[in-house]
């Protein structure tokens, strides 16, 4: 009884958890699968359509006889790079009319002109002539005979599943890209952007933890950044920060605070000097991390919050009898509370920074110094039109959050659980 | 009383006192004012002149009177000190001043002898000067983004500073941003499909995701906890690794540029965070109540029809909202995807007007106003169903 009702649970579970996880399969995890085959393939944007056969099909009277017309075929590989085997061509000519002179390789039988093409190489052309007539002397219909659309169809190879392989991409992802330099952009600004994020988010959920008037507004008021569309945001602080006429840099210039405007997302790098020392400081990348914390400190805030809230207030109570100053109850009543959730967002918005593509892109595009991995991506697979190669840069992606994800497990997994 | 505490007291009073009237002074500067100067140094040396007046007046007359006649002469002084400015703006002046000697209510002679006094000073003054600094940073850009909204390109090239709104102007002169986009770019459009894509991933994604969620929540199978794991890494999982693959299957497959599409991608990321976030709450259900309808002899579709969906509606309803902005805010999907602006989202219809070096700035922010109210709106009234979403989840962006 017991087994065949678990047998009944299992086929249950089964039915229903399988439409989810099939649609996820094919969605998620076959395109990384995929992506893998596809960056050991030279191929580029404009190659991934399946080739096929093509015709334009135009009408011309040849004299004044009307009852004459000649039908020019523009026929066509709409590939570049392959061949299509087998072309095959079929067309319709209304009753009583029929061809004349037909191509050897056609053939007329009960009003189809049916053709046999072979094989067309890759950019091939050709103006394919049929000259039909109406065996009673009547005038043929213009009309009728373009309305007929011919048929073709065609073997081809889809150029994604052939199996000629290359390690190019990946000598090209290492050698030829500026690969450390893209590496350490890309770690710079998960780091400052994850960091910066978590301690404004300390800050933000210190501030509404106490008891202030208008808290809950305040909680609603710091989530927007979080909520809001980025595309609306950053076009907002592109125009903010616009050296020309931008509120930022005509503040700054107004109150005398700067002479000339800064282009804070056009411009690599700034000199600054502190204390004697020059340096050279990353600008248009230190702005985009500000933009990305100005856009994540909430969710840190969010669940530092909750954990704060969950403090028992009877500890606090205790420290203050203990005569215990404010900075003594925040380092060691509130930081210890907080450090398990703090490690895991660490690692959560660590993972999410390294992947970030919509801010950075919508900000400067990349330029600038601000090429992060994911922008890399795009800037291969889509700008250069080299598919291949955005593979192989997500490919790399995927086996640096791999090994992110393998150090979180060990290290904070099991702390994980018990929060 | 200690000297030390004291001078804390002062500088850190006055400090935060000159910060809020410089960002007052700044908002005037934005409503056309010419101010040329912050005046940092002198407010700044007021402001200690009046906590110290503050403090030693002490309880001798009341409370109410003191704050008066202090923000009043306060104000006074200020009038005196600045370029000409307007009533409002020393309106304005007076009200901080007056919000800000209430806050020093409770310091007096007496409270500076108490212990650790100078880090309690401290705190409370960063609390509320980080309250200011968070709401000025935080709601500024939006701020910027509605008032651009309303201007000419010429108006602002003229004077970047100057956002004041001209309410003089008939209405359809002041909305005539909002206007266009609809009459010449389509927004209207725009924002169909964008309803429509985001409430259909909202539909599809719970149709798959509560019978999943119920499975991994409820029911014994072979590979329950590999699936519950996969659930949290596959949403660790970036878009832009799906994209090239996705991009070239859905080119030979016609998909590109469909609605159809994109409801797919999106359903299909969002599905691990709806499944993990209804599946804790499943949880939570308690049992018994289910056995009471396995009982009456319900199937399993019975039990989740009628038992689990009408128990847990606000677990579902923050999932829905969840989804719902999480597909009207999505972009990296529409940009690669969608290249004819027959079927444009409303984030990639901003994004290709921006593309036009051309396209007035108003009309830009126009358009990004209707993308976010939406969504904020959503968030301000549903707060307490997200927020809880949120948190449970632990969120996916």
């Amino acid at each position: 009884m017991s087994d065949s009702l678990s047998k009944l649970e299992k086929r249950t579970a089964y039915t229903l958890v399988l439409p989810a996880v099939l649609l996820v399969f094919a969605i998620v995890l076959f395109p990384i699968f995929a992506n893998v085959w596809i960056s050991f393939k030279d191929i580029e944007l404009k190659d991934i359509r399946i080739p096929e056969p093509r015709a334009k099909k135009i009408v011309k009277s040849i004299s004044e006889n009307q009852s004459e017309l000649k039908i020019i075929y523009k026929l066509r590989n709409s590939s570049l790079i392959q061949e299509i085997r087998n072309v095959k061509f079929q067309d319709k000519v209304p009753t009583n009319v029929s061809p004349i002179n037909l191509d050897p390789r056609c053939n007329f039988q009960s009003k189809k002109i049916v053709c046999n093409f072979g094989n067309w190489q890759a950019k091939y052309r050709e103006n394919f002539e049929i000259t039909v007539v109406n065996n009673k002397g009547e005038i043929i219909d213009k009309k009728i005979i373009k309305s007929q659309k011919p048929i073709l169809s065609g073997k081809a190879d889809n150029p994604l599943l052939t199996t000629n392989f290359t390690l190019e991409n990946f000598k090209k992802v290492f050698y030829e890209n500026n690969f450390v330099e893209l590496l350490l952009t890309t770690f710079y600004f998960t780091f400052f952007g994850t960091v910066g994020a978590i301690i404004f988010g300390i800050l933000a959920a210190q501030l509404v933890n106490q008891n202030i008037r208008g808290r809950t507004y305040m909680r609603g008021i710091l989530l927007f950044p979080y909520v809001g569309p980025v595309v609306a945001l950053a076009y907002t602080w592109t125009l903010l920060l616009d050296p020309n006429s931008g509120t930022l840099n005509a503040l700054l210039i107004n109150f005398n605070i700067i002479e000339q405007p800064i282009n804070l997302l056009g411009q690599k790098y700034i000199t600054m000097s502190i204390l004697g020392f020059e340096f050279k400081l990353r600008l248009a990348l230190t702005t985009v991390i500000f933009f990305e914390i100005w856009r994540y400190f909430p969710l840190a805030f969010l669940f530092i919050l909750a954990r704060l809230q969950a403090i028992p207030q009877s500890l606090y109570e205790a420290a203050e009898v203990d005569g215990a100053s404010p900075i003594q109850k925040f380092i060691h009543i509130t930081l210890p509370q907080i450090t398990a959730i703090i490690s895991i967002l660490f690692m959560i918005r660590f993972i999410w920074n390294f992947n970030k593509f919509e801010d950075i892109f919508l900000l400067t595009g990349g330029a600038s110094g601000t090429r992060t991995l994911p922008i890399n991506v795009y800037q291969q697979g889509f700008a250069v039109s080299d598919i291949g190669m955005g593979s192989a840069v997500s490919i790399v992606i995927v086996m640096l959050l791999l090994s992110f994800m393998v150090i979180y497990f060990r290290l904070i997994g099991k702390r994980a659980n018990e929060v | 009383m200690k000297f030390k505490s004291l001078a804390i007291f002062l500088i850190i009073s006055s400090f935060f006192l000159t910060c809020i009237l410089s960002i007052w002074k700044i908002m005037a500067t934005l409503q056309g004012l010419s101010f040329t100067n912050l005046n940092v140094t002198p407010i700044f040396l007021i402001g200690i002149l009046l906590s110290l007046a503050f403090v030693l007046i002490g309880n001798k007359i009341n409370h109410l009177i003191k704050i008066f006649s202090i923000s009043f002469i306060f104000s006074f002084l200020y009038f005196y000190l600045n370029e000409a400015s307007p009533y409002w703006y020393i309106l304005g002046v007076f009200l901080i001043t007056l919000f800000f000697t209430n806050k020093l209510k409770k310091y007096s002679t007496q409270s500076l002898k108490e212990d650790f006094i100078s880090e309690k000073i401290i705190f409370d003054f960063i609390t509320l000067f980080g309250i200011v600094f968070f709401a000025f940073v935080i709601l500024f850009p939006f701020y910027i983004m509605l008032v651009t909204s309303f201007k000419t390109q010429i108006a602002l090239l003229v004077n970047p500073l100057d956002f004041s709104l001209d309410f003089t102007k008939s209405l359809a002169e002041l909305f005539k941003s909002y206007f266009v986009i609809f009459e010449t770019y389509n927004f209207g459009r725009y924002i169909l499909i964008s309803s429509a894509v985001s409430i259909g991933t909202v539909i599809v994604t719970l149709l798959f995701a509560i019978p999943a969620a119920y499975a991994v929540a409820r029911l014994n199978f072979f590979g329950k906890n590999f699936l519950s794991t996969s659930i949290l890494i596959i949403y660790m999982f970036p878009a832009i690794v799906l994209v090239i693959p996705l991009y070239t299957v859905f080119s030979q497959l016609g998909l590109r540029n469909s609605i159809f599409g994109l409801l797919i991608v999106y359903t299909a990321t969002t599905l691990p965070v709806a499944i993990y976030m209804l599946q804790g709450y499943f949880k939570s259900i308690p049992k018994e109540i289910e056995d009471a309808g396995i009982m009456d002899g319900q199937n399993w579709f019975g039990i989740i029809l009628k038992i689990i969906i009408p128990l847990s509606l606000p677990a579902i309803a923050s999932v829905a909202l969840y989804v719902f902005m999480i597909a009207w805010n999505e972009f990296l999907f529409s940009l690669m995807f969608l290249d004819s602006p027959k079927s444009f989202t409303l984030s990639r219809a901003i994004q290709y007007l921006s593309g036009d070096a051309e396209t007035p700035r108003q009309y830009l922010m126009a358009g990004s106003v209707i993308v976010t109210l939406p969504v904020l709106f959503i968030f301000i009234y549903f707060e307490k169903y997200l927020v809880s979403g949120l948190t449970a989840g632990s969120v996916k962006e």
